[in-house]
């Protein structure tokens, strides 16, 4: 009797914590978006209420930033990147897992140690060369270029084609399949569900990267959202004398794409997918 | 070794033992290859490079001569007190955040694995900062913790006096805590996976001895999960040192007063803002090299057993 009370106690303690951590996190969400709603946002308690709303301040950052050109930008880098990560990723995560060739244990090594190289100690040498030397400053190859493939995805994708029976690549290797087409027509349609978990994952980095577009863009039309927000509170934050209604409805407008596909995909964003990669 | 494998095996064997069973693979290979090649073996030797040279941007048909340094762009970093400044800042930073990523992620992975009434809807507000970018989050951070934010307002007379943001103090820590609350569904995530790991039966067993829900955390969770919590300090350790849009944006540049510089940020303002690629190249080999004996006691120490 005393053990089940506890347990129970125990039980209502665990949901305590949780829902009154889970309201700590979603806190910053909520104020971004009542905020972004109201014509001067305020600080006290009352400007917790949404009351009084107009879409004021998001016709206030799209007069000082070119919302939908930034958007466009966003949406080609990120595009550019999974596209990248998915075709060359998916090529050389078969090859590591399903076959056998000269290099291929360097290659592996290689891939393991990547993972912990930061890249920003590389973002010097890369703009020297992506900047400097090749001019593509100001380019959506420039900005895509550095994240075309990630090497996490590399190790990821390798994961999944090493959980599939091997019978199934003899089988078809002995009916003369060769081995471009047995990634597409075998390989691929097994892990289909894994790799809308690795799109989604990818999406991500770029869409909200700052450092990297930050740096190879300096024309504004060529800006990723992240970027040309950033530019705004570092530009206007200063002067303005009231700035944060057309920052919050900017930050909104960041944060809703890649809100919404997780909150709409969240069941592929599970721990088994990932925990196949990181546990290796 | 299947029976196939083998006679296709004596069928070719001199190009098996050159090139592999598979010399397809190398084709399917070579992209990622000579990418890692290009955006990353070549720019860290270029790193490496220009950090013992006396380096500095010219037209890319221009000749220059770049004389060779030795260590002199080391020794200007290490004795230039702002420099020192940002690692100090970096681990003030690492002392908060990873304590608080590791605790608070185990705890709520933990209660998260048990049976709990709207495990969906707790999972999506774990995670969604981490999936929103920082920009988005630092606007709405900057607005809680300006002087007249709401923040202070709460807290009345005892909120802090210079404000959060522009407080020598009090900067770095909550650049720490926006970092933590920032990246806690990523390390919740993982710890969800190891627990899947964790045998049910120790925890029977240590319920069967009597053992309380906090002694069987102690005695078969933590223990359960060391090696993901070796990976979740690396992964922290290397999240911090790459620390740059917060500082930049949440304190303005680093400030108050350089109190929340971080090494990255001193990279960019010397490499590309002032032009002296070579002092921030050698930034970023120390910082580089610092993350990787951290992480190599940090293995050593957790893994022991």
């Amino acid at each position: 009797m005393a053990q089940a009370s506890r347990q129970r106690g125990g039980t209502v303690m665990r949901h305590l914590v949780l829902y009154l951590g889970a309201a700590l996190f979603l806190f910053p969400f909520y104020y971004m978006l009542v905020g972004s709603l109201k014509k001067d946002p305020e600080t006290s308690l009352r400007g917790l209420l949404p009351t009084g709303l107009t879409l004021d301040n998001y016709s206030q950052i799209n007069g000082r930033v070119d919302l939908l050109q930034s958007l466009i930008n966003s949406g080609i880098f990120t595009g550019g990147v999974i596209l990248g990560t998915l075709v060359l990723g998916v090529l050389a995560g078969y090859a590591l897992a399903r076959l056998h060739f000269r290099g291929q244990g360097t290659l592996f090594a290689v891939m393991l140690l990547v993972q912990i190289i930061p890249f920003q100690l590389l973002i010097i040498p890369i703009y020297v060369m992506i900047v400097r030397t090749y001019g593509l400053a100001d380019s959506y190859l420039g900005m895509i270029v550095p994240f075309a493939i990630n090497s996490t995805a590399v190790f990821i994708f390798r994961q999944f084609f090493l959980q599939l029976p091997e019978d199934l690549f003899s089988a078809a290797r002995l009916d003369g399949a060769g081995e471009l087409r047995i990634l597409w027509s075998i390989a691929l349609p097994l892990v289909r569900p894994a790799l809308l978990t690795a799109v989604l994952l990818t999406f991500i980095g770029p869409w909200n990267e700052f450092l990297w577009p930050f740096l190879v863009t300096k024309e504004s039309d060529m800006q990723p959202l992240a970027v040309s927000l950033a530019n705004y509170i570092s530009n206007i934050a200063g002067r303005a004398s009231n700035p944060y209604g057309a920052i919050l409805a900017g930050a909104v407008v960041l944060a809703a794409p890649a809100v919404a596909l997780f909150v709409a995909f969240q069941r592929h964003f599970t721990s088994s997918d990932l925990g196949s990669g990181v546990k290796g | 070794m299947s029976t196939v494998q083998s006679a296709q095996k004596t069928r070719r064997p001199r190009r098996a033992a050159l090139l592999g069973r598979h010399p397809v693979g190398i084709l399917l290979a070579a992209p990622y290859a000579v990418f890692l090649a290009a955006i990353f073996a070549y720019p860290l030797g270029l790193a490496v490079w220009i950090s013992f040279h006396d380096y500095f941007f010219a037209a890319p048909t221009a000749t220059v001569d770049r004389p060779f340094v030795g260590f002199e762009n080391y020794t200007a970093v290490l004795s230039d007190p702002e420099v020192r400044q940002s690692f100090l800042n970096v681990s003030k930073f690492l002392i908060i955040n990873v304590p608080l990523t590791v605790a608070l992620s185990l705890v709520l992975a933990t209660a998260l694995n048990s049976a709990i009434r709207g495990r969906t809807f707790l999972r999506i507000s774990y995670y969604v900062p981490y999936v929103t970018a920082s920009v988005a989050l630092v606007g709405v951070w900057l607005f809680l913790f300006s002087s007249g934010g709401l923040v202070n307002e709460v807290l009345g007379p005892l909120a802090p006096d210079p404000s959060w943001l522009v407080n020598s103090g009090l900067a770095m820590p909550v650049i720490a805590v926006f970092v933590t609350w920032k990246q806690l569904g990523f390390f919740i995530l993982l710890y969800l996976a190891a627990l899947q790991a964790v045998p049910k039966e120790l925890y029977e067993s240590a319920s069967m001895d009597g053992a309380s829900a906090v002694r069987s955390f102690w005695h078969v969770t933590v223990p359960g999960v060391r090696q993901a919590t070796t990976v979740v300090v690396i992964l922290a350790i290397i999240t911090g040192a790459n620390l740059f849009t917060e500082p930049y944006l949440l304190t303005n540049g680093g400030g108050p007063n350089g109190a929340s510089t971080s090494p990255v940020l001193l990279m960019y303002q010397k490499g590309i803002e002032q032009g002296s690629p070579d002092t921030a190249s050698a930034i970023g080999v120390i910082l580089v090299i610092g993350v990787l004996l951290i992480s190599l006691v940090n293995r050593k120490l957790l893994e022991r057993d």
